[in-house]
């Protein structure tokens, strides 16, 4: 069994596509919906946990690839500039996964679990001093 | 009238043969707690705190010497980013919070405010080359119109933060009553009460650690985003005069600072530009002061814990953008660091917008600097405005009585 989180971009021909739920029939895995952004008729954005056996879940990988659409796996995609972080918290009011959280009520210092982090991009929107970033296909 | 009685002159005659007792803000709780005021103020001679968080009304003072032909500089842009010039020939003064030209500020809301004056700060620390480009009207003496040249701080005649108000000495905790989310120079804050942001050291900020401005005047040698600066006046806003607790600690903005400092000794590690999403450019700023453990009741003032300094809530989506006087209670900086506060009965989130562990390292740097006979500690040459409020020892007694 292994769970993965991906981010998958449906270019807008396909967007009305059910390809989602083609790859939980076809290839037995499951998932678990962590963000959508999906306008009809426009590009749209999943955040998806997807967990099955690890041969059908690279053969549901590769089925919605052969269907165009790209995909990106958060896992180690974000990241923290250590150097220009100060532990300031503005990221901790807007991370909605306690990914980014002050686990030492002593120092006050801001941890990042990268396993928590869904690639929402709110904490590289917030981030005063720019210390946060995911690569460019999120 | 107190039972210790020390003088600056001596602390710092300890500081020169090697023999203070420097503590921080936060080691100085539990020393009065052990060991009473009267003997922690025996023991200690100098606690040091600190603060690191976005403070506007913050800037530089620069002079880029005359060029030749020479200038009289009217307008003046560093990196795009407009400053003031009309100060003389070749002074000018950027602000923090100054936007560079051409960014679309709040036309996608939130605006991302990407590049400013504060980074213009930070990069002239940092020793980047900045591009300055002036403009002129020409005259006989200083017939240039227009100069354009990369400047770096070193070659600059003087660079020096000159920062109107900062080291608030106390500030509002923010939430958020409205059904959308905003976008404040206090962070996000989501719908119906989801968040709440403050913005204090707590227990290590400066003025809250020397709730009287007792020992902190104009003319105070103090940490300056990694440098050696100065207090030069009470900040713009300042207010001796807000509501005190029990133990004379204001419960609200109160106190601030107007600083100065030479910036080519600072360290872009303390001084930081900042982009506050939605709100604009900002000056994240480092600063420390040393207190002059003096007398028993200094000792005590500067043992305030996190739980006995209490801010209120105010809502940012309805109320302050209205200026209307209403709060959501009183919380205290215990309960606030734990990360949770209750406010109309609902448990609530919170988050820091100022560095807790950057006011510790400021602290601790402080501290070495004067174990390293590197700092010496002055005496103001003028008070701040006082609060009607202070008499000698009467917060002590009060304190002392409910012991
Ligand atoms: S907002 Fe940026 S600087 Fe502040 S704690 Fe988060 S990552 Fe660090
Ligand atoms: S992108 Fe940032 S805010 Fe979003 S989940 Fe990951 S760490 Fe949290």
């Amino acid at each position: 069994m292994i769970s993965k989180k991906v981010v998958l971009r449906f270019p807008e021909e396909i967007a009305d596509k059910p390809l989602v739920s083609d790859i939980c029939k076809k290839f037995e895995l499951t998932f678990n919906i962590m963000r959508a952004n999906i306008f009809p008729r426009k590009e749209g954005i999943l955040t998806l946990e997807i967990s099955g056996e690890e041969n059908s879940f690279n053969s549901g990988i590769q089925y919605l690839k052969d269907n165009s659409v790209s995909i990106s796996f958060v896992e180690e995609s974000i990241n923290r500039d250590e150097s220009s972080c100060y532990h300031c918290g503005f990221c901790v009011a807007v991370c909605p996964t306690e990914a980014l959280i002050i686990t030492d009520r002593k120092t006050m210092r801001v941890d990042l679990f990268k396993d928590r982090c869904i690639a929402c991009g709110y904490c590289v929107n917030v981030c005063p001093v720019k210390a946060m970033s995911l690569p460019d296909e999120f | 009238m107190f039972k210790v009685n020390k003088t600056i002159e001596e602390i710092n005659y300890k500081i020169k043969h090697g023999e203070a007792v420097v503590v921080n803000a936060e080691e100085m709780i539990d020393i009065v707690r052990k060991n009473g005021t009267v003997e922690a103020a025996k023991k200690v001679d100098v606690v040091t705190t600190g603060t690191f968080g976005t403070m506007c009304s913050s800037g530089a003072l620069l002079n880029f010497g005359h060029t030749a032909p020479k200038i009289k500089a009217a307008k003046v842009w560093l990196n795009d980013v407009e400053a003031y010039g009309s100060l003389a020939a070749v002074d000018l003064y950027i602000g923090a919070s100054a936007v560079k030209k051409g960014d679309p500020l709040n036309a996608v809301h939130p605006g991302r405010f990407e590049y400013g004056g504060g980074h213009v700060i930070e990069d002239l620390i940092a020793r980047k080359p900045v591009r300055l480009v002036a403009e002129g009207y020409g005259t006989d003496c200083y017939p240039a119109k227009r100069i354009e040249m990369e400047i770096f701080i070193d070659d600059l005649r003087e660079a020096t933060l000159l920062n109107p108000r900062n080291a608030y000495q106390n500030y509002s905790v923010a939430t958020n009553s409205t059904d959308k989310t905003i976008y404040t120079y206090m962070g996000v804050l989501k719908p119906r009460f989801s968040n709440a942001t403050y913005s204090s050291a707590g227990q290590l900020s400066p003025l809250l650690n020397d709730p009287f401005y007792l020992t902190i005047g104009i003319g105070t040698r103090i940490f300056l985003g990694g440098g050696i600066g100065y207090v030069i006046w009470h900040g713009t806003q300042h207010n001796p005069n807000e509501e005190r607790n029990e133990r004379g600690v204001p419960k609200t903005g109160a106190g601030a600072l107007a600083v100065l400092g030479n910036m080519k000794q600072m360290n872009a590690d303390f001084i930081k530009g900042a982009s506050i999403l939605g709100y604009g450019v900002s000056l994240s700023v480092g600063l420390g002061i040393p207190i002059p453990i003096l007398n028993e009741e200094i000792a005590f003032f500067s043992s305030v814990s996190d739980e006995e300094i209490d801010a209120y809530i105010f809502d940012y989506g309805h109320d302050y953008p209205l200026k209307i006087d209403n709060t959501y209670g009183l919380t205290n900086y215990k309960k606030l660091k734990s990360g949770f506060i209750t406010i109309n009965g609902k448990k609530v989130p919170t988050a820091p917008l100022s560095s807790y562990s950057g006011a510790i390292k400021i602290s601790e740097t402080l501290k070495q600097w004067i174990l390293d006979k590197k700092f010496f500690l002055t005496k103001p040459s003028v008070s701040l405005p006082q609060s009607g409020d202070y008499e000698p020892l009467k917060y002590l007694k009060k304190y002392e009585k409910n012991l």
